[in-house]
């Protein structure tokens, strides 16, 4: 539960509240007054937190403040779309990235880890809106072959969806393939120095199976702890592509929350988020210890 | 100095390319005022004109000219993500190191402390608490180094945990050495590597995440020029087949490419690998 | 009041020219109070078809969107709302003249305070019920509940009674004359739905009925067989998709997976013109964007520093630069030109350095700085402006800071808080909205807190006058007053630019609102 309570304290934080936020520029002090009522922003924020943590225990995520929905029903598609999006982009950068990041070690100082190195320098230079404006440009408007809005829908079948994501996947993946790959590589050169690879190379191994079977295993912790973090990446910070291509992830649910003040909104989407982080850090500590021996013997 | 000269002297063909990229850019930004043709906000010309010998990547926008404003934009970019990138390391390693090596619930504390940073996303993060402070350049700094730092705490304690077991810090540990000396003599040189290659990627993602921030409304104050912003501000005309954001874009990408192909010579000179 | 039916019996004769026919009626203190029956519909020339599914890519829609016409505050519900589901007892037509739509025809006292409006009869709601006297009078009363949120509360206090007389004819008694009425009902919270439904489910009049939404993403309507008008409504479906980025618009729309599109980004737009297949429609409507100066504090509660500030800014190369081209300069009041008594004969005020620099002598500031407050959600470009007028001031030896504010919560944490800010106006339909809204005492949102006399005294004589004249006279003074003391720099207007596959067909745009009065979907059609 401690994690519900930075997204909480923040939003409190903000000045102004859903009152003022829903109607912008249309506020007056009579209409924000009538609606605080009604949204019971006039109670303190302790008590409306501890009323929204008993309901949230009951299973009862309760109503946006701004739209009289159940949150539930606002975030639980987007959530889905946002796993979506983030496991088939993850599907397609995690092996690209750790294979790549493999030969750039077993290849180091070559024109191939070169080229690699530059041209994943490259791409991740580039600010993702532009590079998915890039992709659009080339893929979608040049030459018709994806969709430029990936506006999924419920009554889309899996095919329809996974053609409709084809580029914001693409651009996800170009994004965080690069930082994958260079820690892989550094992690692996680092291993490669260690006496048991020397031993290893004086045994007379394949460089192919020292670095993929000798050193590969080895530099996992920190190649899983990069990992784990742009797979929490895609799932939760993806709003700028959610933008660009019109996806109703949850990033975007967030951001227009967090505007308007939407506290169940930021809320519920802020434990969703929290959740997903720590389970996926969880398993990046779990898979590390069992990655590396001396971890499993705590002092 | 003189194994330094040495040492530079030995450095292979594409560390030299590197640090030729950073010098010219870090040239840029020093004689900016000297060599740029027109002032940084001064509008000179129609919008979006093609490369001419008046402007010669043309112009902007808003018609200003666009290697001025490159030029001008080195300078606060590059200044502006050391700021960043030096403190979050900073910040982040010393909490990385003492949570990896002292452990127990210090290291409890401190990871699930980061973890509840961390579990919302760094740009909405960002967004709510810029939004209370203002988006003047120092709030700028703090904000996004802190932020930053969490995923530097992460990698350098994941990083000095394996370290940390190691026979020579037990040694060390047993030699009754202090923690901060632990930490500076044992874990910061042997997790170096990896902390350099992170440096030179972080590094970098600022001007990203300076560009994200501007995305959604944030980030440098203008007519401040920035290469996140300078992307941001033209990114509209690509799909028009004009090339102009391409320009501030490269930028980014010369100066990434430069830092980290010095980074991966240092990485290679670290490892201590012959071939 | 039998003279107006027989006006418009002359008229579908073919007796008397539309304009005449306007102009007498409005002489006679009736605002064009005719069936469309009446003129043959231009529109028509092209031939409009029954049939297919309008894909709407709008710019304004959030997760936080409601149906409840109350709370209209975003461009996708207003266009779902006003546009597809819903029908006003008024409507604007492609003139800026207030047409007759639930209403048949209307009648006022010659005071203007008392109002008779006939209602169509045999319209029915979407769920069957048939609209009466009880159903208008209980839509209205929606924005009047306690604690109500409604945006048109304003609007709708100014009924002091409302007064069924039949089935089907409904009086009105004012606070105080209104010679403009008609236009108040015509407001697009105004709509009317059955009594004693929660007006915020979807069902009304209009020409769709809403099969889903989801705020701020999808929006999905299916043609309404039983409508009312049988010369509108020309889709079978009607699709609404949210799409907040200009460039996801623009690629959407050459892509083909959206049709119509607002707000084009206005540097690519001359690009855009000249892709094959691309229509792009410019409507000048309402729309400006001013600096307000907050009159009652310093160093702006000195109008020679307002005027300092407004002669400082070179309106030509902001409408040429920000607006590129597409807008008109503005002479710091906020009456545009497609309003009825624009003041087309007020000089234009010009970017003139020295009387800047005169006038801050005057005030004795010189070298002083003043800090202008602007986020891009004050409207589009609003950095950019700030930026350029601060590169024009210079001339005038005048420092202008710019203070890029965040867009989260510009409107209640910057705008009538802030000394001097950027803001977005859309406008109003008439002058009295307008300078009632914005330029009254004490009104809600005089953004500038400017208190004249002679301009309020002037505001509340020129709403009730129903001579033309007299009227075009006051409004005249009162633009000119804005001009030389208002607090306000009022630059430019806007142009609204919509664009739209070649494959769409349409009428004269209504310059009221974007996208044809927000009624695209109802007044648009695709061609064969």
């Amino acid at each position: 539960m401690g994690d519900l309570r930075p997204d909480f304290v923040g939003i409190e934080a903000l000045p102004g509240d859903l009152a003022e936020a829903v109607l912008g520029q249309s506020a007056t002090p009579e209409t924000v007054a009538a609606f605080r009522k009604e949204l019971k922003l006039d109670l303190p924020p302790h008590v409306r937190y501890v009323a929204w943590l008993g309901a949230f225990v009951r299973g009862d995520f309760g109503n946006s403040l701004a739209n009289r929905r159940p949150v539930a029903d606002l975030i639980s598609w987007r959530f889905a779309n946002s796993l979506l999006l983030a496991g088939v982009t993850a599907l397609i950068a995690v092996p690209v990235a750790v294979i790549l990041g493999i030969l750039a070690a077993l290849y180091r100082n070559t024109v191939f880890d070169r080229l690699i190195s530059m041209a994943t320098l490259s791409t991740i230079s580039f600010p993702e809106f532009f590079v998915a404006y890039i992709l659009i440009a080339l893929l979608s408007v040049r030459v018709a072959l994806f969709p430029s809005i990936a506006n999924i829908n419920a009554d889309m079948t899996l095919g329809q969806k996974l053609y409709a994501i084809c580029l914001p996947c693409l651009t996800l993946a170009m994004v965080v393939t690069a930082h994958m790959m260079r820690q892989t590589r550094a992690a692996i050169i680092n291993i490669l120095a260690s006496p048991f690879i020397e031993m290893a190379n004086l045994k007379g191994l394949r460089r192919l199976r020292v670095v993929v079977l000798h050193a590969f295993p080895n530099a996992l912790s920190p190649v899983i702890n990069v990992i784990a973090l742009n797979l929490a990446y895609l799932v939760v910070g993806v709003v700028i592509v959610e933008v660009v291509f019109v996806y109703p992830g949850l990033g975007q649910l967030l951001v227009d929350s967090v505007s308007k003040r939407d506290i169940p909104v930021v809320q519920a989407s802020g434990l969703i988020f929290a959740a997903t982080y720590v389970m996926l850090n969880l398993l990046a500590d779990v898979l590390s210890i069992v990655s590396n021996p001396r971890l499993r013997n705590p002092r | 100095m003189t194994a330094l000269l040495k040492l530079l002297r030995s450095a292979p063909f594409s560390a030299r390319l590197g640090m030729g990229m950073v010098l010219i850019t870090l040239l840029a930004a020093i004689l900016a005022p000297a060599i740029a043709p027109y002032g940084e906000t001064a509008v000179t010309g129609d919008v979006w004109l093609p490369a001419s010998s008046s402007h010669w990547v043309g112009t902007d926008n808003l018609g200003r000219d666009l290697f001025s404003r490159l030029l001008f934009g080195a300078r606060n970019t590059i200044a502006i993500a050391f700021l960043i990138t030096a403190l979050s390391f900073g910040v982040g390693t010393v909490w990385g190191f003492l949570a990896a090596t002292v452990g127990g619930w210090i290291d409890q504390l401190l990871s699930r402390g980061v973890d509840i940073l961390m579990a919302f996303p760094t740009l909405i993060f960002a967004l709510m608490v810029l939004s209370v402070v203002g988006t003047s350049i120092p709030a700028l700094v703090v904000v996004i180094a802190l932020l930053d730092s969490t995923r530097v705490f992460r990698l350098s304690r994941a990083v000095a945990m394996d370290i940390a077991v190691m026979e020579y810090v037990e040694a060390a540990r047993l030699r009754g050495e202090g923690l901060w000396w632990l930490m500076r003599h044992e874990i910061l040189p042997n997790a170096m590597p990896p902390l350099v290659a992170e440096f030179g990627l972080r590094f970098c993602f600022v001007f990203l995440f300076i560009a994200a921030l501007s995305f959604l409304g944030l980030g440098i104050q203008p007519p401040t020029a920035d290469w996140g912003s300078m992307v941001r501000e033209n990114a509209g005309a690509i799909t028009f087949g004009i090339y102009t954001p391409l320009w501030p874009a490269g930028a980014i990408a010369f100066l990434t490419v430069g830092v980290n192909l010095i980074v991966d010579w240092f990485l290679h000179v670290a490892s201590g690998l012959e071939d | 009041m039998s003279r107006l039916k027989s006006l418009e019996q002359v008229l579908s004769a073919g007796n008397l020219s539309r304009r005449a026919f306007i102009a007498y009626a409005s002489a006679m203190g009736l605002a064009a109070a005719v069936s469309p029956m009446a003129f043959p519909s231009k529109a028509n020339a092209e031939g409009p078809k029954r049939g297919g599914r309008l894909r709407l890519g709008l710019n304004g829609g959030a997760t936080s969107d409601t149906l409840d016409p109350g709370i209209q505050l975003a461009m996708m519900p207003q266009v779902l709302v006003y546009g597809a589901l819903a029908n006003s007892l008024v409507e604007i037509d492609a003139d800026g003249r207030p047409a007759p739509e639930l209403a048949e025809r209307w009648e006022s006292t010659p005071d203007a305070k008392k109002w008779i409006f006939y209602l169509r009869k045999g319209v029915e709601f979407h769920n069957g019920k048939t609209m009466d006297a009880d159903d208008v009078i209980d839509s209205i009363n929606w924005h009047l509940k306690p604690g109500t949120k409604s945006a048109a509360k304003a609007l709708v206090e100014s009924i002091v009674s409302m007064k069924k007389e039949d089935k089907y004819t409904l009086a009105f008694e004012l606070k105080s004359g209104n010679a403009d009425f008609p236009f108040t009902l015509s407001d697009y919270h105004l709509v009317v739905g059955p009594q004693g439904t929660d007006l915020s489910t979807g069902v009304f009049t209009g020409g769709y009925k809403i099969k889903t939404f989801e705020p701020g993403v999808r929006a999905f309507a299916v043609r309404n067989p039983n409508y009312f008008k049988s010369d509108r409504a020309w889709f079978d479906e009607v699709e609404i998709l949210g799409i907040n980025d200009v460039n996801a618009r623009t690629n959407a729309l050459k892509t083909g997976q959206i049709d119509v599109m607002n707000r084009c980004d206005l540097k690519t737009v001359h690009l855009f013109k000249r892709m094959p297949g691309i229509q792009v429609m410019r409507q000048d409507g309402f729309k400006h964007f001013t600096f307000a100066m907050r009159t009652d504090m310093a160093p702006y509660d000195n109008n020679d520093v307002r005027l300092a500030l407004k002669y400082a800014v070179d309106r030509e190369q902001m409408v040429k630069t920000i607006l590129r081209g597409y807008g008109r300069v503005g002479n710091d009041h906020p009456i545009s030109v497609a309003n009825r008594y624009h003041a087309g004969d007020l000089p234009q005020r010009q970017y003139d350095p020295d009387k800047a620099r005169f006038h801050l002598k005057k005030a004795g500031l010189d070298g002083a700085t003043f800090k202008l407050h602007a986020a891009e959600a004050a409207f589009k470009g609003a950095v950019d402006a700030g930026v350029l007028y601060r590169e024009q001031a210079a001339k005038a030896g005048i420092t202008i800071d710019v203070v890029r504010e965040p867009n989260d919560g510009y409107w209640s944490n910057v705008w009538m808080k802030k000394p001097w800010c950027a803001v977005f106006w859309g406008g109003r339909p008439t002058e009295d909205m307008m300078f009632s809204t914005a330029y009254a005492k004490g009104a809600a949102w005089n953004d500038t807190f400017w208190d004249h006399p002679r301009f309020n005294e002037l505001l509340v004589s020129a709403r009730a006058e129903l001579d033309e004249d007299k009227r075009r006279a006051m409004y005249g003074e009162m633009q000119r007053i804005v001009r030389d003391d208002g607090g306000v720099v009022v630059p430019m207007f806007s142009a609204d630019l919509a664009a739209a596959s070649d494959t769409i067909g349409h009428g004269k745009l209504a310059a009221n609102w974007e996208l044809d009065g927000f009624r695209a979907p109802e007044r648009w059609w695709f061609k064969s």
